[in-house]
């Protein structure tokens, strides 16, 4: 055991028993799964991506790049972001079969196929070795961790909150700036993704306001908790910054295991992210026992766990001697600190008893065990010595955490002092304080978060309260940026993915000069961790390679999410059935209780056909509906149809701008069937409009469309004449309409009404205000099938109610209700267009309806419409097609070709856009559209469907394949 | 929002149909509050920066 005996913020009263890799360990309540481990002496925790080496954890914070596992069903979950409780269970990823044998390894040995840019290089050629060899094998050597495949289960949620501050991050900075802000009323979200808050206060060394300052930090947040004004948001990343002061986090929930994402609007963000320890690029700096000299420190501190019995402190920062003396006082060996700076501070030496070495480096590391560390130290003179140790502790300087900083496009700017980028200019609703900004030690920190808040108070017209900064007891600092010790092992970079120092080079001698290229090129900094540890280092060595300095290479870009975000957690409950509304129409209930299968019709549900006892294939009940309608009567269910109420004096006006045929002069109890095109000439939906009253039309759109036609009549009132005196509402809703079709619908509706409903009062397209069932409706006598028919609307209420009185009304003529399939085998009988015609690339020419196009009015699409292309005879217009053999099938996609032909695009004439079983045709019929198809009128061309691996011979024919003359619409 | 005469030319048509400004900075834009209040709205946005200068309902 590598535990401490005392201290630590753990809780030793509460023990935690979990798995890693099938063995059972002990950690405390306070512990990460990293730091369990370590205090378990388990030092081995993952293979790498590429070359399958042995790793350690690098890190204690989110920026873990080695420390990756699988716990349940979640791959890639950093063990250094992971709250130790009982019964976690985890495994190691990326290695086979074990951790300790891994077979992959030998693809260290293979390194130069896997130099930079392998994957552009040598999975290239042949292209049919792809998806058999390639894809496969990398697939299962690479790839980090492996998705479960099931259902994901967890507890997703969403919340939306407002604040005056919302501060970013609970170390030094933020918690004064919270504490600032919150003694002075405003209302304040501190949101900080570690599970204890305090940032790097819970592993420094230091006193604030005369205590140990993670007991100050502690204070403190007790202090804001109390108060009404503040809400404290531990594990919880703000992962993205969004226009007008929007912020995301995500909150981990340890309770159900699940996340919450958080959208905040804040007057103003404080981003108080810290700083991160950068390593330094040297040979083997990827060992097991390699780690951040501030992890060190924070592992010892913080979780009282011990990351090695002799240590090798490399290090070009005052901080990394601080770590080493309390490597130190944990009762670690030194074995040796190492400061590639020729002179330091005599204070940092005071109280180290271990050999010290000015002006030198560590080149390269070998390893036999994940125990053992044998550095190879250049001294100042140029000699070599071998150090023995099995911890090398490394601290590089500090990188500012500026990725949030960034999101909206900020670029950083280069800071001399600190050598690293601190956030520019930021948006007017964000700052930010602290180390983010460079800031180095804890009481310029303080004071910073303090100011800022103040100066944010007073932008935002609230008073600030005057607070005191606490005295703290650390003393100045200073640092010289060493990125890089050349040589030739392998030096990584990013760890995560895998990348050299050399890789880098390598790429910028291929030509890969800008920063974002040479990025893609390696994959330096794009694996799960955004190349937190790496960015800064590969971009050293890139400037020394390109001879330029840090500044001028510039930084690559940051976007959101600035963690990894579950897709889950942005989905929250609109999953599944919660993905979107389920809309259902009037009769569905009683439609489910008479065997109706149901569609997905847009959100809507919609009977597609009603199953009848004896009755064991679909065909069989489309047929019978079908049928019933030509020979006798049949009802369904059309409220689904948009259905716009239109009023005013200029309602007749307005229809004339979105339709292409005339409306004004309809008469009072008449409807029309219209058809809209958009601005560019193309058709956009069309349907049937009534006037009902001398100022009130009630239009009718297509079920797909009726939303966006909604919008579109929004915009053309509002935007275009928006002096026309017109009000319109969608009332879709409101109306069960439906449709009563066939020979003996008149004597069905008869039964319903005691309005007179004969051919004389009302005639075909004939719309009237009437009694129905004793409750107001309307009845339009509009027929879609081509048969004497009626739509019938009574308010949705009374919809199932109307379906009961029409079977009633109905029996002696064996009426039987009919879905949306026996629908679509009535219209394309009868040759009306539909959705799979009006496409979006039909003009009213290619529908064969030209010639409703007003020539006396403007209207949307009427000077675009009226291009000679769009009512070219070439182009493919509406046809019937028929097969050739009765028992022959074909469906919609096929194309046509001539019989004799290659299939091939150059000789493709057209498709096939709607097709059915025709019962009363007893054969496959057919819309479709045919290029020029006057002169293909009755030849038989081939309809190919290579997606069904299907040929069949169909004759071109008018798309009016029933009563063409229209007769039994009129009867 | 200049949508031409009938009796414009074809190219002004064109022009009005499927060709667009991009300049950068500020620009005026026609946003639609689809999941509010259905309202066009008339939006001065600067493309360079993202802000929003003024916002107007398109029928005053």
């Amino acid at each position: 055991m590598s535990r401490l005996p005392t201290g630590g913020l753990i809780d030793r009263g509460k023990t935690c028993r979990f798995r890693f890799d099938g063995k059972t360990y002990q950690g405390y309540h306070g512990d990460t799964l990293a730091s369990a481990l370590l205090a378990n002496d388990v030092r081995l925790v993952g293979r790498s991506f590429k070359y399958h080496r042995p790793r350690g954890l690098f890190t204690a914070d989110s920026s873990e790049p080695n420390g990756l596992a699988q716990i349940g069903d979640d791959p890639n979950v950093k063990m250094t972001t992971v709250e130790l409780h009982d019964g976690l269970n985890a495994q190691s990823q990326n290695r086979w079969p074990s951790l300790k044998y891994d077979a992959l390894a030998v693809n260290g040995l293979l390194g130069p196929i896997f130099s930079t840019g392998f994957y552009y290089k040598t999975f290239m050629w042949p292209a049919s070795f792809w998806e058999k060899v390639y894809e496969p094998l990398i697939r299962r050597a690479a790839g980090l961790g492996r998705l479960s495949g099931k259902t994901d289960e967890r507890a997703y949620a969403r919340h939306f909150a407002q604040c005056d501050l919302l501060v970013v991050g609970a170390g030094p900075a933020g918690l004064m700036a919270a504490l600032t802000a919150a003694r002075s009323g405003a209302k304040v979200i501190l949101a900080d993704e570690d599970f204890r808050l305090g940032g790097s206060l819970l592993s420094q060394n230091i006193e604030i306001d005369d205590r140990p300052a993670s007991q100050w930090a502690e204070h403190i947040t007790d202090e804001l908790a109390s108060m009404s004004n503040v809400t404290l948001l531990p594990r919880t990343a703000v992962f993205g910054v969004y226009d007008g002061g929007i912020f995301g986090a995500l909150e981990k929930q340890p309770q159900t295991d699940g996340y919450r994402v958080w959208t905040i609007t804040a007057r103003h963000g404080v981003l108080a992210t810290g700083a991160q320890e950068r390593g330094i690029v040297f040979g083997g700096n990827d060992r097991p026992g390699v780690m951040l000299a501030s992890a060190a420190r924070t592992y010892i501190r913080r979780y009282a766990a011990v990351p090695g019995q002799k240590a090798l402190v490399f290090t070009s920062t005052d901080d990394g001697w601080a770590s080493a003396r309390e490597l130190q006082n944990a009762g670690v060996e030194i074995a040796a600190v190492i400061d590639p700076r020729t002179a330091v501070s005599p204070d940092l030496q005071l109280g180290l008893d271990a050999p010290i070495h000015l002006g030198a480096t560590v080149e390269n590391t070998k390893s036999k065990s994940a125990h053992k560390i044998l550095a190879r130290m250049r001294a100042a003179d140029g000699g070599v010595q071998m150090v023995p140790c099995d911890t090398l502790a490394v601290s590089g300087g500090w990188a500012p955490n500026i990725g949030l900083a960034c999101h909206l496009g900020s670029r950083p700017i280069w800071h001399d002092e600190i050598h690293g980028f601190v956030p520019g200019d930021l948006p007017k609703f964000l700052s930010a304080a602290g180390s983010a900004t460079g800031a180095l030690t804890t009481s310029t920190v303080l004071q910073a978060g303090a100011d800022t808040a103040r100066q944010i108070l007073e932008a935002l017209g609230i008073t600030p309260k005057a607070i005191d900064i606490p005295p703290t007891s650390q003393a100045a600092h200073s640092l010289a940026p060493v990125w890089q010790v050349k040589g030739k092992a392998k030096a990584f970079v990013d760890m995560q993915h895998d990348v050299t120092a050399s890789d880098v080079r390598q790429a910028n001698r291929e030509g890969f000069q800008a920063v974002e290229h040479v990025k893609r090129y390696t994959t330096l900094g794009m694996a799960t961790d955004q190349g937190r540890n790496s960015n800064l280092n590969g971009l050293a060595i890139l400037a020394d390679a390109r001879k330029v300095s840090m500044a001028d290479a510039g930084l690559t870009s940051y976007r959101p999410p600035y963690v990894p975000v579950p897709i889950g957690a942005f989905a929250g409950e609109h999953r599944a059935g919660k993905f979107r509304p389920t809309r259902y129409t009037p009769s569905h209930d009683w439609a489910a209780a008479r065997g109706a299968v149901f569609v997905d019709a847009g959100q809507w549900k919609r009977a597609q056909y009603f199953v009848k006892p004896g009755e064991t294939h679909w065909r069989q009940s489309v047929d019978r509906e079908a049928l019933s309608v030509r020979t006798s009567v049949g009802f369904c269910d059309v409220s689904t149809l948009g259905k716009i109420d239109v009023f005013g004096p200029d309602a007749g006006v307005f229809l004339e701008k979105l339709y292409i045929n005339g409306w004004q002069k309809l008469a009072v109890g008449k409807a029309r069937y219209g058809l809209m095109l958009r601005e560019d000439g193309f058709v956009m939906d069309d349907g049937t409009t009534s006037r009902l009253r001398d100022d009130f039309y009630m239009m009718t759109t297509t079920t797909a469309q009726a939303g966006r036609v909604f919008q579109h009549m929004k915009y053309v009132h509002q935007c275009l004449w928006p002096d026309l005196d017109v009000h319109f509402v969608s009332v879709t809703d409101q109306w069960a309409q439906l449709a009563l079709a066939g020979p003996k619908s008149r004597d069905v509706l008869r039964q319903l009404t005691s309005a007179d409903v004969s051919n004389e009062a009302l005639p075909y397209m004939g719309a009237i205000e009437a009694d129905i069932l004793g409750v107001p409706g309307r009845i339009y006598r509009l027929s879609f099938s081509g048969e004497l028919a009626y739509e019938v609307a009574v308010p949705t209420r009374y919809g199932e109610a109307l379906c009961n009185a029409i079977m009633d009304a109905g029996a002696t003529y064996d009426i039987c209700p009919y879905g949306t399939e026996a629908l679509s085998v009535l219209r394309i009988e009868k040759g009306h267009a539909a959705g799979p015609e009006l496409n979006g690339q039909t003009s009213a020419f290619d529908l064969g309806l030209g010639r409703m196009m007003s020539k006396k009015k403007d209207f949307i699409g009427r000077k675009m419409g009226e291009r000679a292309h769009l009512n070219n005879p070439s182009r493919p217009t509406l046809v019937g097609l028929k097969a050739k053999s009765p028992q022959a099938l074909f469906q919609s996609g096929a194309h046509l070709m001539p019989q004799r032909a290659d299939t091939n695009a150059a000789n493709d004439l057209g498709h096939v856009s709607s097709a059915a079983y025709s019962p009363n045709l007893q054969c496959h019929i057919a819309l479709g559209l045919v290029e020029d198809a006057e002169n293909h009128m009755g030849e038989t061309l081939r309809a190919v469907d290579l997606v069904r691996d299907r040929e069949t011979l169909v004759e071109v024919v008018s798309p009016h394949f029933i009563d063409p003359e229209g007769e039994r619409l009129r009867v | 929002m200049s949508r031409p005469e009938l009796k414009a030319s074809q190219d002004a048509w064109a022009n009005y149909v499927y060709l667009r400004d991009n300049p950068m900075g500020p620009h005026e834009e026609l946003w639609y509050h689809g999941f509010g209040c259905g309202a066009w709205l008339v939006v001065t946005r600067n493309t360079k920066t993202h802000e929003v200068l003024s916002v107007k309902a398109a029928k005053p």
